[in-house]
């Protein structure tokens, strides 16, 4: 209201004004925008930085405040984790489990996430994202008590099945703001040519939406690797996947911070190579659906 | 053509398979829909059901053993519990209210830095996305360094500018506030990506009309751009409030049971999962878990109603 009302007689002088200041204050701004976004990166890189550079020392160094930044690197932890503690294993299992758990997902979720979209059925909907709103302590007593009763416990199965409790809600709510931005005319078109329905889901939609489900199958997978709950309770000794494994790195008395920082870099490196390479998918992601009305 | 062509030369079993298929596309909404929801279905509500019944039970020990039905008995112990059970409630409370702020500032300072285009873009991104892929677990232990008090970084740090050594995650009253920081850390690059996605969606026609208008920078931010933003900023402390609500791995891996010896850490989540699973005591964890469901049910509810009356 205030600028509307202005009298008249500055108006005229604006001009000169923002011409003589804009320069002044855009340099200025870009020159903190500079500093602000270096302070940013290193605040969110430095500690993996650090993460990595203790991995390479052996433990006399870490606990040697003036070898910080310079010392003799070492490759000693590396071959205490993966040799010695069987990390190999570890591996394979994140691996196994969140591949096979993801593949599921996506037979599941795809459909669904479709059928949901297409035929608006946001109750429907509603109950599967439930799945990631409810307290995971909440379903892992009677799992727990169910899965032992099977002799379930410490396989592949039950740890798959719960990482795909994960894995299902977050694809669903990826693919269901995919389904909704992709034009219906084309499988309308492809129906009026003589597909039935699902053929035109078949042969039309789903070669469209590749993008989207490598969007939900990066993330899911992800999020099946970094899982710790489900698989602490969940996994036995054959089937340990490698957040439980580096969790019981610590329970003995004292810490080789070494060998831990060794470990903790063996599970984010894979993830994070994956990230570096998938970028584009994660961020659309991530956003899913976050700027719908 | 190929599906009518064989139905028309051979008898039966073709027929079939095209009533099968004429069957399958008139129910395609259930036959997409149903797996996905019976799936997810059985793995909640049964397991919801009992957790329910339990709650009512004294059930110990083992889920086998014979329990006894005591009515509200869990509940009353629980609600009357201030030695664990509030203070948990609390620092749930806080820990969710205190990184959720810090995260959303942060995020939209970020995600206006990161609005216009400029040189080195694409490094600013990488950065942002390696904390938010890597391992909780992992990201724990890699704190847990940082923040020893005796051979931490961050105490070398603060030797530099001269301030005394902190205790960090072994202070009874630091300890909370040093895991906020690591969720703050993690979690700030997500809602960068969220708010940053609802920036690049708004149009450009408010903000120049401001700018003609004499608006200056805040003033363009406060009046302009945030009230256009706020459906989206709502979208991200709903989809990050859950997810806090609920964080285990970073304060078990970096606390472990309890909470620390003086649950400094123990949020609800923490300890439920203590009481069935380091104690077991299904019929207070139960209850502990049914009134922590009914907590995020209706954080939930508000902001979704909240949702509602800024998008109007």
């Amino acid at each position: 209201m205030t600028l509307l009302t202005e009298p008249q007689a500055p108006v005229r002088q604006r001009p000169h004004v923002a011409r003589r200041r804009k320069p002044l204050r855009s340099r200025a701004y870009k020159t903190f925008r500079v500093v602000a976004l270096i302070a940013v990166v290193l605040f969110l890189v430095a500690p993996l930085f650090w993460m990595l550079m203790a991995s390479f020392k052996t433990n006399v160094d870490i606990y040697d405040a003036g070898k910080s930044f310079l010392f003799t690197p070492t490759g000693e932890n590396y071959a205490n984790v993966l040799q010695r503690n069987n990390y190999f294993v570890f591996i394979f299992n994140s691996f196994w489990v969140a591949f096979v758990s993801t593949a599921l997902s996506l037979v599941l979720g795809v459909p669904a996430a479709y059928a949901m979209s297409r035929f608006t059925m946001h109750r429907s909907a509603l109950v599967v994202l439930m799945a990631r709103v409810i307290p995971g302590v909440s379903l892992l007593v009677p799992w727990y008590y169910v899965f032992s009763n099977l002799k379930m416990v410490g396989g592949f199965e039950v740890l798959i099945l719960s990482h795909m409790f994960v894995a299902l809600p977050l694809i669903v709510y990826i693919m269901m703001s995919y389904f909704d931005s992709l034009p219906m005319e084309l499988e309308e078109s492809a129906q009026v040519d003589g597909l039935t329905p699902i053929g035109a889901f078949r042969r039309i939609t789903l070669p469209l939406s590749v993008a989207g489900m490598a969007t939900a199958g990066i993330l899911s997978f992800i999020f099946s690797w970094n899982n710790f709950m489900f698989a602490l309770v969940l996994s036995g000794s054959k089937t340990k996947t490698l957040p439980v494994a580096i969790f019981d790195f610590v329970s003995y008395a004292s810490i080789d911070w070494g060998g831990l920082m060794a470990a903790a870099t063996v599970v984010t490196i894979p993830i994070m190579i994956i990230a570096l390479f998938t970028q584009k998918y994660i961020v659309s992601g991530m956003t899913a659906g976050a700027t719908k009305g | 053509m190929s599906v009518l062509t064989p139905a028309r030369t051979s008898g039966r079993s073709a027929n079939a398979q095209e009533n099968f298929s004429a069957w399958a596309n008139r129910h395609r909404k259930w036959l997409f829909a149903a797996p996905a929801m019976i799936f997810v279905g059985v793995l909640i509500i049964f397991p919801l059901a009992w957790t329910l019944y339990l709650s009512l039970t004294d059930s110990q020990g083992s889920v086998r053993a014979a329990s006894d039905f005591v009515g509200l008995e869990n509940y009353l112990t629980v609600l009357t519990d201030t030695e664990r059970f509030w203070p948990a409630v609390g620092r749930t409370m806080s820990f969710t209210l205190v990184a959720l702020a810090c995260e959303i500032i942060l995020g939209m300072g970020i995600a206006l830095l990161l609005w216009r285009p400029f040189r080195g873009e694409k490094w600013v991104r990488v950065a942002i996305l390696l904390p938010l892929v890597a391992t909780p677990v992992a990201v724990g232990m890699m704190w847990r360094l940082i923040f020893d008090p005796n051979i931490g970084f961050a105490n070398q740090l603060l030797g530099l500018v001269g301030i005394p050594p902190q205790p960090w995650l072994s202070g009874q009253d630091s300890a909370l506030p040093t895991t906020i920081f690591m969720d703050v850390w993690q979690w700030t690059p997500m809602v960068v990506l969220i708010l940053l996605a609802g920036l690049t969606a708004l149009s450009d026609e408010p903000d120049e009309a401001a700018r003609m208008d004499g608006a200056n920078a805040f003033q363009r931010f406060f009046y302009v751009t945030l009230p256009l933003m706020m459906p989206t900023v709502i979208v991200a402390i709903l989809l990050r409030g859950i997810d806090a609500l609920k964080t285990f791995d970073i304060l078990y891996a970096t606390k472990g049971k309890g909470g620390g010896s003086f649950h400094e850490v123990e949020t609800l989540n923490v300890y439920a999962y203590g009481l069935s699973f380091d104690y077991n005591q299904y019929g207070l964890s139960s209850a502990v878990l049914i009134l922590f469901f009914m907590i995020i049910i209706g954080s939930m509810w508000l902001l979704t109603m909240r949702k509602k009356a800024v998008s109007k």
